[in-house]
């Protein structure tokens, strides 16, 4: 592990290493699973394992088609040989003697076994290939799912390029795997097994010495087992860092170039591009050095074979056909241990991908789905919102909210004020239940959050921030997703509400203009009027906005609130925002400080009382035209 | 909707000169391993002979000393094989160790090249390009690439030259049934050449797949609250599922031409031996030919099985390498539309004034038919404060992108105390010009590393003074002060503190020329008016250029002007606007106003003080 684990502290500008920082939680970047004790780390390995057994099992028949194919076409390239001799040995005298038909007989075999070969060897081919691909679109869509499903915290501390990582190089790794995997075991086992029976059969003696390379062998494989695990694992890491480091910094272009940011990104790109370059340096000696080493103890052993078969033939102990036999055998015996040894150092490598895998499948989602979900009242009652006594922190040291108690009735519009740090967003993201209460209860419409299904809580609740992403396609795809099936002119009619119709409009395609990535076309406020249509189009009971009209004209926002206010009427809101203007229409304000809330009323008492928002409010007034 | 679809590369499946031109290109890669390249070659080839010799040895013995019942002779021999193969062993670690150390440092070494070439290229390429794309080329391309350099490269040469020696012997062994097999491979060629075909477009569309989904994942992790808030988990995962169905559908085509192909190249040369059978025989049984001789020319034969069956495998190895080649090349062959010129001059921090000029300036996104700005001038007086105030989407970002030269204008000029900002060095420019966007962009590294983005060699003092003044002295407090590690994109602060840290980040560089966007968007007022009397102090010495949406903000600012259909409309004290130009009074009133103003500039009645506009 890297800067994480190193907690001993130069200041930071001493060591240019540290760029990364110290996380506040160690395990930051691996999943709960991926443990660095020797157990975790056994049982992660047999997860692994147990994963890719339980990716392969539906394919049981599909991999049994494929091994009789490849028997198949073995047989049938096993004949060939035998053919030619038998043309050889038989055919050509009758063919002296001016009789074609065992020739005819044989070519025709001999074509037949080649057309036969060539079937099998195609379908098992094409089978082989459908296993592996069916195999990897359900790893992909195992992991991606499961990592929709864990909650907001664990993605900020396992970061997206961490994310991609795991579905896109470390599934490479296991497409390795897949796809020469299955011919090499199966051939490379099949051929081993039945030449050693072979061995026993024509000469014992010799066959035991033959098998004393197992030991051998067998040492040379742990040897190699317990090495590469840890290096591809290594591996797996440093190629995780190297894509977390290139996706921020390309994500963070702009400011990477107007900084100058080029060589000291490049120092740090370098040093864990050289990491990864070292470790897979490092994995590819290993099986640099296994694969010669099991060829060697096969050589040796065809040396020591010579030698005692030899001394075994002078001595009268066995004939030299048999000598001759086992040592044409012995080559047999040996080759496909290379092949092995391949397939080995696929698997190794793959596991380690798997391992990373398993660790994200592993991870319990710490906002679980209810397992019996309770539904949410209809009708009016549905908006009533309640904070009991509700305590939260990131971490378990520092306590953000603390006995938080709050209740918001059915169709109130609450504005949410305090200084920036305060928790506002954090009241805002346990109400989304983004996180879970450390304590305490958060119920909507007197059901508490844990128990109602993620599905009815997003129709009932909408949560718009200040970070609003746009998904790469067109305007309208971005608003519709606040309700999937509306139709177009639902999108407009939201658009309209909200004042986005017209810079819409205005767009090279309407509303079928593609926003770009992270809807780079647009202006900082367009993408903000276009998260809102979105959130007016969800047409939620609950709404909470948590500065989402930061980025607007005043004009502008305006309108929104206006729209806003309209179809908020009956519902109930949380609204945070700086600009006061917003908070002058909401029924009741809240000021929240250092996670607790010092004052609660309608705007209007606040204003002549003494307090907090009265202060604010007069400071707000003061700075205004 | 289709992520991965949008944008990227324009040039998909355009074709080439030549397939293998690009991976040709990447050899200035190999030149500095070309020794190891060339001893590894022998030590493969050496460990080959090396091979074929133990068992003829082993055949040896039995024919011989076992024979003739001569021990000495016997222990001679089997010394002999033990040599051999412990060469052939030490030969192929050799080979295999010289390999791995080089493709991984060539890996290594397109890999930084790549990375230093994208951190060159300007905002509009990576607006164009999702990352994804990009990132599939430093990481599955490249290992195509490593894969085709240790393995695919070394068997091609080694099987070429197995083919060529045994076709070669088989030509001395019997010229007739030699060239018989020559023929054969002429039909080798036209199936290899047809599958290269094939195979190459459907490896390059499986690689741009592969990007595709990439593409989709990071889409998928930033917009993850989206998603969450939206409980749309089900559609993403339809559309995940669809990408990755397609990237599983050109797996099983590739699959499949593989699967073909290597059966026809199984079937050729068994047929080839086949007819060498039948014409072997009838040749002997015409008395050309001794049973003896057919039989050491079929065995002979029969090593080109193996050469010609990894063709396959080998071709697609290639053609993957080739697509890989030019989806790196694709990337190394954009030129930096920004770039230095040839001449180009850098400015002295302490010379400069800071006197900061638009000059007709037009702008128009690439791409995009509408420019943005047209004709606009503006000058800023060294040591000025301008606000640049106008309704959203009006041009404001766009406009202070183009001073650190974010993008470069389309026309008219900019001039930083009278150059020409293209005639500036762009190291020089940048690091004069101090940014905060407006959307804050942090790191997931230590607080001190975002800080010092521009500046790393900032000391502890001018940090602590830079916090200070942002009002940003909360990054102490963190669990380990400035070296605790931010969440991504920062997202473990709250948007204040972000905006805060973005900030002392620009006047941590001590700009010339400070260009702030909104800087102060997410600031609760009793911290905005702390930042804001410091800032008062900063700027009172730096040209700066502000966006600011908020009456408040403005304070800051000597002059304002007012950005209106791509250009500046007027400009004037803060007070003198209000009086005299309504469009500024709609925006920035903190009245109620008619709806009708609040419509997109686009939209309204382009001359000023039309119709008042201010109903309160
Ligand atoms: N994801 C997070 N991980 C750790 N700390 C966080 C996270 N989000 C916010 N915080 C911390 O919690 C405190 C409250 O933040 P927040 O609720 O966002 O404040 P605000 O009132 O400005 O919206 C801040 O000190 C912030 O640093
Ligand atoms: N990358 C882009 N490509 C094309 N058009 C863009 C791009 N970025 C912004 N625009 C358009 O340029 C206009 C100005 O955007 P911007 O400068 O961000 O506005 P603002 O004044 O709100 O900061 C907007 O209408 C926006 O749609
Ligand atoms: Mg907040
Ligand atoms: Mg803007």
């Amino acid at each position: 592990m890297t800067a994480a684990s190193a907690v001993p502290e130069p200041p930071p500008e001493a060591d240019p290493a540290h760029w990364r920082g110290v996380a506040p939680d160690p395990n930051a970047d691996r999943s709960l699973a991926e443990d660095s004790d020797p157990a975790a780390v056994a049982r992660l390995r047999a997860r692994s394992r147990a994963l890719l057994a339980d990716v392969l099992r539906p394919h049981r028949a599909r991999l049994g088609t494929a091994v009789a194919l490849l028997l198949t076409q073995n047989a049938a390239a096993m004949s060939g040989p035998y053919l030619v001799m038998l043309g050889i040995d038989r055919a050509i005298e009758p063919l002296r003697a001016g009789e074609p038909g065992p020739l005819i007989a044989v070519a025709v075999s001999f074509a037949a076994a080649a057309g036969i070969e060539y079937a099998a060897r195609r379908g098992f081919l094409t089978i082989s290939a459908r296993i592996g691909q069916a195999v990897l679109l359900d790893l992909r869509r195992r992991v991606y799912a499961h990592f929709l499903h864990l909650p907001v915290a664990f993605h900020e501390r396992y970061t997206s390029g961490r994310m991609i990582s795991r579905l896109t190089s470390d599934i490479d790794s296991i497409a390795e795997l897949v796809d020469g995997g299955v011919e090499s075991l199966v051939m490379a086992a099949l051929t081993i097994v039945s030449v050693a029976g072979i061995l026993l059969w024509l000469d014992l003696p010799l066959a035991s010495v033959t098998l004393l390379a197992f030991p051998l062998l067998f040492w040379l494989s742990r040897w190699f087992a317990r090495a590469s695990a840890s290096a591809y694992r290594r591996t797996r890491e440093a190629m995780a860092l190297v894509i977390v480091h290139f996706v921020e910094s390309m994500r963070g272009i702009r400011a990477v170039q107007a900084y100058r940011r080029q060589a000291r990104n490049q120092h740090i790109f370098d040093s864990v591009n050289d990491d990864y370059r070292r470790s897979s340096r490092h994995a590819f000696h290993l099986i640099a050095t296994y694969s010669p080493g099991i060829k060697l103890i096969g050589n040796v052993t065809v040396a020591v074979v010579l030698c005692y078969g030899g001394a075994r033939v002078l001595g009268g102990d066995t004939g030299v056909g048999v000598l001759a036999a086992f040592l044409l055998y012995l080559r047999r015996f040996f080759e496909p241990m290379q092949e092995l040894s391949q397939f080995y150092n696929s698997l190794q490598s793959a596991t380690a991908g798997l391992e990373k895998l398993a660790g994200v499948l592993d991870e319990r989602p710490s906002v679980a789905e209810p397992t019996r979900p309770v539904p949410l009242p209809d009708g009016p009652a549905r908006g009533a919102v309640r904070f009991h006594g509700v305590s939260f922190g990131y971490r378990p040291d520092s306590p953000i909210l603390t006995e938080l108690d709050l209740a918001i009735p059915a169709g109130q519009t609450v504005a949410l004020i305090g200084p920036t740090g305060a928790g506002k967003s954090t009241v805002a993201k346990l109400l989304a239940r983004f996180h879970d209460p450390d304590s305490g209860t958060v119920t909507l419409g007197g059901v508490d959050l844990r128990e109602v299904a993620d599905a009815e809580l997003r129709r009932a609740m909408v949560l718009v921030t200040q970070e609003t992403h746009l998904y790469g396609g067109t305007v309208a795809d971005n608003i519709r997703f606040g309700r999937p099936d509306a139709d177009d002119a639902a999108v407009e009619a939201a658009a309209r509400a909200i004042g986005a119709h017209d810079f819409i409009s205005a767009l090279p395609d309407g509303y079928a203009t593609e926003v770009h990535r992270r809807g780079g076309r647009l202006s900082a406020g367009q993408r903000q009027l276009v998260a809102f249509a979105r959130a007016f189009l969800a047409d939620p009971a609950v709404l909470i906005l948590d500065e989402a009209t930061s980025s607007l004209d005043v004009p502008t926002e305006r309108l929104v609130q206006q729209a806003l206010g309209s179809i908020l009427r009956d519902r109930t809101a949380l609204v945070i925002a700086h600009r006061l203007s917003t908070v002058e229409t909401a029924d009741r304000v809240l000021v929240l400080d250092r996670g607790r809330i010092v004052e609660d009323g309608p705007p209007a008492e606040l204003i002549v009382g003494g307090g907090r928002y009265a202060d604010l409010h007069r400071q707000w007034r003061d700075s205004l035209l | 909707m289709a992520a991965g679809s949008g944008g990227g590369p324009a040039d998909r499946g355009e074709i080439r000169r030549h397939p293998l031109r690009n991976l040709w290109r990447l050899r200035r890669y190999l030149r500095p391993h070309a020794v190891e390249f060339g001893w590894l070659m022998l030590a493969g080839l050496a460990a080959t002979g090396a091979g074929i010799a133990v068992p003829l040895v082993a055949q040896r013995v039995v024919d011989g000393p076992v024979a003739r019942r001569d021990l000495t002779g016997l222990f001679l021999l089997a010394g002999l094989a033990l040599l051999l193969g412990l060469a052939e062993a030490l030969l192929i670690f050799i080979r295999r160790w010289v390999q791995s150390s080089s493709s991984v440092a060539m890996e290594a070494a397109i890999r930084t090249d790549v990375y230093a070439h994208l951190q060159g290229l300007s905002a509009s390429f990576h607006d164009r390009w999702p990352s994804g794309q990009l990132l599939s080329r430093i990481t599955s391309d490249l290992s195509v690439l490593r894969r085709f350099l240790s393995f695919g490269l070394f068997f091609l040469v080694l099987n070429l030259v197995t083919y060529l020696v045994v076709v070669v012997l088989l030509i001395r062994l019997h010229p007739a049934l030699g060239m018989l097999v020559a023929a054969s491979a002429v039909p080798l060629f036209l199936i290899a050449r047809r599958f290269g075909r094939h195979y190459h477009v459907a490896s390059r569309r499986m690689q741009d797949q592969q990007g595709d989904v990439a593409t989709l994942v990071e889409e998928t992790a930033q917009g993850l609250r989206t998603m969450k808030a939206y409980g749309r988990g089900p559609q993403l995962a339809a559309r995940f599922a669809a990408s990755t169905e397609a990237l599983h559908d050109t797996g099983i085509g590739k699959g499949r031409l593989l699967a073909r192909t290597s059966a026809l190249l199984d079937l050729v040369p068994n047929l080839t031996l086949g007819t060498v059978l039948v014409a072997g025989a009838a040749a002997v049984a015409g008395g050309r030919l001794t049973i003896g001789q057919l039989v050491a020319f079929v065995s002979l034969q029969l090593m080109l099985i193996w050469p010609v069956q990894s063709l396959g495998w080998i071709i697609a190895n290639g053609q993957e390498a080739a697509t890989a080649a030019d989806r790196i090349q694709e990337v190394l062959d954009t030129r930096p539309a920004i770039a230095d010129r040839p001449v180009a001059i850098a400015l002295v921090r302490s010379t400069v004034r800071g006197r900061l000029r638009f000059e007709g300036v037009g702008f128009r996104y690439p791409g995009s038919a509408v420019p943005v700005l047209r004709g606009l001038d503006l000058t800023v007086e060294p040591g000025e404060t301008v606000a640049v105030v106008g309704a959203t989407g009006s041009g404001k970002s766009t406009l202070l992108s183009l001073v650190p030269r974010l993008h470069d204008v389309s026309a008219g000029r900019i001039t930083l105390d009278g150059h020409d900002l293209r005639a500036l060095r762009l190291a020089s420019l940048r690091g004069l010009v101090g940014v905060a966007f407006e959307e804050p962009t942090l790191f997931s590294m230590s607080v001190w590393e975002n800080l010092t983005l521009g500046r790393p060699d900032a000391g502890e003092d001018e940090v602590r003074a830079a916090l200070a003044l942002a009002q940003a002295e909360f990054a102490y407090d963190l669990p380990w002060g400035l070296r605790t590690r931010l969440g991504e994109q920062g997202l473990s602060l709250s948007g204040g503190q972000r905006q805060r840290l973005a900030l002392a980040r620009a006047v941590l560089i001590r700009p010339a020329v400070l260009v702030l966007d909104d800087p102060l968007s997410a600031l609760d007022v009793h911290t905005e008016a702390l930042v804001e009397s410091a800032l008062k102090r900063v700027l009172r010495n730096t040209t700066a250029l502000l966006v600011v949406h908020r009456p408040s903000t403005i304070a800051l600012a000597d002059r304002v002007a007012l950005l209106e259909h791509g250009r500046i409309t007027a400009v004037g004290t803060h007070t003198e606007l209000l009086a005299g130009v309504p469009t500024y009074r709609g925006l920035l009133s903190a009245e109620p106003a008619a709806a009708s103003i609040a419509g997109t500039p686009t939209s309204t009645d382009p001359t000023p003080g039309g119709s008042p506009l201010v109903l309160s």
